[in-house]
Formats: C-alpha cells, structure tokens, sequence
C-alpha cells in the first residue's frame, strides 16, 4: 500500500542548521549531516535542506553536506535554495542529491522549470511555491505568489502558477503558506486543498505545523500527498515516529519500517 | 569481485555508487565497486548495475552515446551470464520499447513496453512518488530473507512509466497503485527494480547485498 509521507526539513546556512536541532543527543547539533542521519534513524520518509546561505562564495559548503549526507543516508533527500541556472541542478545532483527545489528564480524566469525536466526529469524537479491571501480588487480573497520569504508580491495567482509550473514539467510542489509559516497555527488548509485539487502532481504541505493532528489536516482536509515541518521535530517535541503513530492511528497509510 | 556501475550520464550515481560500496563493505568476502564509462571495465566486471533517472529515450540515447557500452552489457549479460541489477529506468531499459512520448528501442532482454501508468483512483498523484510495498509473485535469490507484502517493508519510488511485461513470470514482484504497477522483474542473470533501492534505507541495502551475493 501506497503511504503517506513525513519530511523533515532543515534550513542550513554557511554549512550549519539554523537554530540547531535538539530532538536527539547529537555531538554537533549545528552539524546538518548528524542530523540526517539521525532522520533517517528516526525513519523518515525523506529530507529537505533548505540552503539559506546569502553568499554565493559559500554555496560550495551546501555541496559537501549534500556529499556527505548522500554517504551515510540511504533515503531521497531534497535540496532547495539557491537554484537559479540548469548548472546548479546539476551539481546538486552529482553530489547525491535526489531532487531540487527551485523557487524565485521560477517566478522569475517559468522556462527554467522546463529545461530543468527536460535535462533532468519531472521526477526531480520541485517547484516551492510561497502563497499568501489577498484581498481581491472586486471583494473576496486569493492567493498570490510572494517571493523574498514572504515580503515581495508578485501580482501572480498561486493556482494558476502551480498550474503553469506543472504544465512545464514540475514533478512536485512544495506548497508554503506565508500566513501560516512560523505560527504553529496548522497549514493554511484552504490554500493546500485548492493547489492540491488543481494540479496532477503530489502537493508537499508546508508551514504553520504546530501539532501532530495539523499534519493529518493537511493529509486528509488539504489533500496533500506528504507533509514537512521543521520546528516540532528539531526541538524535540515529536519524533518522526510519534507523528506517524499518530497519523496512523488517524486512520492515513504510513510507513513504520524503521 | 568487482561491481561496475555504469555511468552514461545519467543522473545520481554518487548515492547509487555509496549505496553499493556500504553493502560490498559489509559482506563476507568484500566487492570492489566502481563508477565507469568504459565499456572494457563493464565488460570485465563480475557484476553491473545500470542506473537510470529522467526520460526512457534520453537515457537510451545517453547509453548509445558511450561508444562500445549497449554491445559491452549485452556480451557481459548474454555471453558472459555476468548478473546485472538495472535501476528505475536502468531497468525499464531492459525493455522491448518504450512508449515516453516517444517509441524507443530497448536492449530487449524483458520482453515488454514501458508505459505510462495509469492508477484507476483519479485522486492518485503522479508520478507515483513515495513508499509502497511490494507483492512477491515468484521467489528469487535476490529477495531471499526480505520481509515484503502487505505488512512488510517499503520500497522507495519515483516514476510515472512502467514495464509492462509480455511474459508474466518475467515479473517479481508488483506494487499496487490504483491497479499493478511493475515493482521487480527478472530474467535468467537480469534483474530490475523500478523503485531506488539505494534510496530505500535498510530494506534497499539488504536487497543489494543479496544482488552482490547473487550466484545465477
């Protein structure tokens, strides 16, 4: 039986997690490597970095963590950030990366999204989208695409991009709802179910998780087909195996191998 | 022993090469392994593993490209007897044809097309991308020891084409997807996982160790 998927992510800066990560005894909780590994201990499904590292000098370090995780992990790990020309997929690939991640320099340029899949594969080509509600001109609301963590509007129709993305050959969307990133409030259900209902890919639910039963809502009500958060598993509120027990026990096909 | 994964420019043979050195390392009697182009060093492995990511013609075209390398595999496969694991599309190009947007020819070892799958549940996503379990129709040395079925472990995939055999005991073993999707086939000294299993944790490394002890 097909199951549903529980990833954790971790945003990495100049080769370190940010904030650190305190759900184990890890020697280094700064180091993104140990706490693959320990991910991939706890069984999850797989990993994302997200590499918010600002220079362009230091994106080599990102090369390394990739290198070094893809030698001791034997699970499909993501990496996003900084993805701006087909060269940059490429690297990430070789160095043992499974899939990309790409977000602004999508909004900006939609045929990046095509010759990624067509040199690459759909398979490896995630599309991270950020939406936000706004206020419609004639009344109502809609999502937009917002770029910049959340601070620059684009004007862009967040189902009609996701849509387009896919139509160029995304394999998956990486969903974020800014409302909800950082407000342990739960996925912005409405925004999941809309984007998930209207593309033909599987749909990653992401930001606002605060507790285990925000992940079944977005399974279940939002219709994604895998959920990640960062926050409720690094500092060591739930396991990976506790969110699956109990999405489990919610009645949603999970994976208990590990 | 040595184990050549064969690279013609497709995709993540890092994790795959890492994979098969962590298996060999923990073996009784240990297994070089080695990433390489060259169709001599295929040709005089002991085992080959033909990886493959993206689209079934770009990674055929990507496989003729290397001069010398589809007559290596064949001679080491069909001459030699050598076993050969193919991985996701690695094995779809074990195929007769395949149909992804275009027809294709395969090295035609599994009698077969590759085709799009098409789960019978609309609400299914694809590729189908994720864990399933795997349905064992015959036994086999590579999957001895292995907990599968229902309640068993997980197989990592990511693919929206299959192979669709012309002879059913070609095929291992199913996954179910709204309907049978081909998880494992295997011929004579071939054999072929759809799913990763250098992505697939302890179960994927188990099943490599099995390969790497394989004995047709």
């Amino acid at each position: 039986m097909f199951k549903v998927r529980v990833i954790p992510c971790l945003d990495v800066k100049d080769g370190r997690v940010v904030k650190g990560v305190n759900f184990v005894d890890l020697r280094d909780a700064g180091d993104p490597v140990e706490a693959a590994i320990a991910y991939d201990a706890a069984g999850a499904d797989e990993l994302t970095f997200l590499d918010i590292t600002a220079t362009h000098e230091n994106r080599g370090i990102m090369l390394d963590v990739v290198r070094r995780t893809a030698e001791a992990c034997f699970m499909p790990v993501t990496v996003g950030g900084g993805v701006r020309e087909v060269n940059d997929i490429k690297t990430l690939l070789r160095a043992g990366a499974d899939k990309v991640s790409i977000n602004s320099a999508a909004v900006s340029r939609r045929e990046f999204v095509k010759e990624a899949a067509e040199k690459f594969g759909g398979q490896c080509v995630v599309v991270a989208i950020d939406a936000k509600r706004v206020k419609r001109a004639g009344g109502g609301e809609r999502w937009e695409i917002f770029t910049h963590g959340g601070r620059n509007s684009t004007g862009i129709d967040a189902i009609e991009y996701a849509q387009e993305v896919v139509s160029l050959g995304a394999g998956e969307i990486l969903l974020t709802s800014m409302d909800r990133d950082g407000t342990r409030q739960g996925f912005d259900i409405p925004l999941t179910r809309a984007i998930a209902d209207s593309v033909p890919v599987p749909v990653i639910a992401s930001g606002g998780v605060g507790n285990l039963d925000h992940l079944v809502d977005g399974i279940r009500d939002g219709h994604a087909t895998a959920v990640l958060a960062a926050s409720i598993f690094h500092f060591g509120e739930f396991t990976i195996r506790e969110a699956k027990e109990h999405m489990a026990r919610r009645g949603l096909p999970m994976r208990m191998d590990a | 022993m040595s184990v050549a994964i064969i690279d013609y420019g497709s995709g993540n043979l890092h994790s795959a090469a890492k994979a098969f050195e962590r298996a060999a390392r923990s073996m009784e009697n240990p297994q070089k392994v080695f990433v390489t182009s060259d169709p001599d060093q295929a040709y005089g492995a002991d085992r080959l593993v033909l990886p493959g990511v993206g689209a079934f013609a770009d990674c055929r075209r990507g496989l003729d490209a290397v001069n010398g390398m589809v007559e290596a595999v064949n001679e080491a496969v069909r001459v030699k007897a050598r076993p050969m694991l193919g991985i996701c599309v690695g094995m779809q190009l074990f195929a007769t044809r395949g149909k992804e947007h275009v027809i294709t020819q395969g090295l035609n070892w599994i009698g077969g097309d590759v085709e799009k799958i098409t789960p019978r549940d609309e609400s299914l996503k694809i590729p189908h991308m994720g864990w399933n379990t795997l349905d064992v129709l015959r036994e086999h040395p590579v999957l001895e020891r292995l907990p599968l079925g229902p309640k068993g472990q997980h197989a990592y995939f990511v693919h929206s084409y299959h192979l669709n055999a012309a002879n059913e005991a070609d095929v291992l073993a199913r996954a179910d997807y709204g309907g049978p999707v081909t998880a494992i086939v295997a011929k004579d000294t071939v054999i072929g996982t759809q799913f990763h299993p250098e992505k697939s944790q302890r179960f994927g490394l188990a099943l490599i160790s099995n390969f790497l002890r394989w004995k047709p």
